[in-house]
């Protein structure tokens, strides 16, 4: 349905008076396709690129290189009607639930924008069918539609921000980190929601996380970004039973288990991710990698694939997927 | 305690312009016409805060003062916030050059000593309260402009205007409603302080003669009483605490409406 190809997206930084500037390689060649009622799970540090990924796949941001298309049409080709369709077709919710609402508009202007504009529906039509869509995230429009977003929880606002998402009737949403900001308690009944919503409208999810727990929770799909760039991807199932990539078998060792008797022995990350500024030669994951030798400093590790698409750009793939 | 604070600040605004509106008919003597009782201290002779050196009231003088610190407050500060809000959004919204020139040019006169400036424009082109008026609008502009243009800046990657994109809003819908609305607040803050700025301009310039010798100021007030200081105090106290008073009053002005035009503030405000 949505399809991104060889997508590169560069960042011109500013260094400073007399250093010049510098590109950022925020996203690295990456591809995604996005079926229609899937869930796929992004999942990676703070920094990885998977934002700006989903940024580019919204049209928010256009790419430095690669190709986006919308049902097979290039973005840039969209016009008229197909681009009106795209741009209620493809929603957002995002993580900082008080900065993604205007905060000088009531709850119910702020649900109803996308009615009016991307649906054209009337003024009137547009309250009532706010007031239905409250009701379906499980908020009394009585109470809350005039009421403004600081007067309601974290949890409370990410509801209206699935509602306003979910005014246009769209077909695919990008879900940035929605549930990172909220409660434990509060997290569990946004995911149910958005699984419940899923299921009733046939959405497609790109699930923006850094929570391996709420990737396995909710997707069928997962790629894993590192600096910019993929470095696993497969059926959700394979990808944590069995990970191909250092990176992702770090990462389940870090998430934590809620039993003491299980704990397993802590094999943590080393350091912090490297600045994309400077990536890494070779494989960019070798400074932090157990497995590194010396081939990881200078050569680029090519993908390698496993069965039901189960992919890895590591040199040793095989040794860290047998454990 | 806030809030006493700021009744008392309201309320000492609205007495100084229902004074200034209303002057002559509340003013006890026509200010502008003196008599034989000079110099007489604030009680005698029905003049409640005394007589200056010409035997005109000062109560009189004080009301008619009003006037002249009110409207060249209120002008020059709303002249400079609606120049620096169309600077500052021209500058935000177009960034490059158009930014750059703007920026610079607002530099300019930001590194320009207001006061000295005042003076030199005053001593060459003479005094008169529209020129007054003008001198400080042009000075203040910069830093509203610079807010409203750091505003924008931040409100054009606030999430809330990528989702007012994704709603299917057009740019110029985003930047009126979704934008201006709320990089509007500190601009309307920074005005209300910049009118006392400006009338504490307005008084000193006065105070060193350099005001409209047509009209009545308090800064002008404070000017003829220097002579008279050890045998008239009268003369300066009363405008000295007016002009005081009404300072105070708007920057106190200024963070009510810092903290009424902040919608996370309204309930407990």
């Amino acid at each position: 349905m949505l399809q991104g190809t060889n997508l590169i997206k560069d960042f011109r930084v500013r260094l400073g008076l007399f250093r010049g500037n510098a590109n950022l390689r925020a996203v690295d060649n990456v591809s995604i396709a996005i079926q229609p009622g899937e869930t796929v799970a992004l999942v990676g540090e703070s920094g990885s690129g998977k934002s700006t990924l989903g940024r580019m796949l919204l049209g928010l941001i256009p790419q430095t290189s690669g190709a986006l298309s919308y049902r097979g049409t290039d973005f840039s080709q969209l016009q008229g009607d197909a681009q009106r369709q795209f741009r209620a077709d493809v929603q957002a919710v995002f993580q900082d639930t008080s900065a993604s609402l205007n905060p000088r508009r009531r709850i119910g202007d702020n649900v109803e924008s996308p009615l009016i504009f991307n649906r054209r529906l009337s003024a009137q039509q547009a309250r009532s069918e706010s007031a239905q869509l409250l009701e379906r995230v499980g908020l009394d429009p009585k109470t809350f539609a005039s009421r403004f977003p600081h007067q309601l929880s974290g949890g409370q606002r990410q509801r209206v921000g699935l509602a306003r998402a979910l005014a246009s009737q769209p077909k695919f949403i990008v879900a940035d980190e929605p549930v990172s900001a909220l409660d434990v308690s509060v997290r569990a009944q946004i995911l149910k929601l958005m699984q419940e919503l899923q299921a009733q409208d046939q959405l497609a999810y790109l699930f923006i996380t850094h929570d391996l727990g709420v990737a396995r929770l909710i997707a069928k799909r997962v790629m894993v970004m590192y600096l910019g760039a993929v470095v696993e991807e497969g059926n959700a199932a394979d990808v944590f039973a069995r990970p191909a990539h250092p990176y992702t078998h770090a990462l389940t060792l870090a998430a934590p288990v809620p039993d003491p008797a299980r704990a397993r022995p802590a094999r943590h990350l080393m350091g912090d991710i490297p600045s994309p500024l400077a990536p890494p030669t070779g494989c960019r994951f070798h400074p932090r990698c157990p497995y590194a030798q010396a081939i990881c400093k200078t050569e680029v590790p090519p993908v390698r694939e496993f069965e039901n698409g189960h992919r890895s750009a590591c040199h040793f793939a095989e040794q860290v997927r047998a454990g | 305690m806030a809030n006493l604070r700021t009744g008392i600040a309201f309320s000492l605004i609205a007495l100084c312009v229902v004074a200034a509106v209303f002057a002559p008919f509340l003013a006890p003597f026509d200010p502008f016409r003196g008599g034989a009782d000079a110099l007489l201290p604030p009680g005698s002779k029905s003049f409640i805060l005394g007589s200056d050196h010409l035997g005109r009231d000062v109560l009189s003088e004080l009301i008619f003062g009003a006037r002249v610190s009110l409207a060249v407050g209120i002008s020059a500060a709303l002249s400079a916030s609606v120049l620096g809000l169309v600077v500052g959004s021209l500058a935000g919204f177009f960034g490059g050059w158009v930014d750059g020139v703007l920026m610079r040019t607002s530099e300019f006169f930001q590194t320009l000593p207001r006061f000295v400036l005042a003076l030199v424009i005053v001593a060459f082109f003479g005094s008169g309260i529209f020129k007054l008026i003008i001198v400080l609008a042009v000075l203040s502009w910069p830093p509203i402009a610079r807010l409203v243009r750091a505003q924008i800046l931040s409100l054009r990657e606030a999430t809330f205007v990528e989702a007012a994109r994704l709603s299917g809003m057009g740019s110029l819908r985003i930047i009126a409603r979704e934008i201006l609305p709320n990089a509007l607040a500190p601009v309307i803050v920074t005005g209300s302080l910049d009118i006392a700025s400006a009338i504490l301009l307005e008084a000193s310039l006065s105070f060193f003669g350099l005001g409209d010798a047509n009209l009545i100021s308090w800064g002008g007030m404070l000017n003829v009483a220097q002579p008279y200081l050890r045998q008239a105090w009268w003369m300066a106290v009363f405008p000295g605490i007016a002009i005081s008073l009404v300072v105070l009053s708007f920057n106190v002005l200024g963070d009510a409406l810092n903290d009424a035009l902040n919608p996370r503030l309204q309930e407990t405000a």
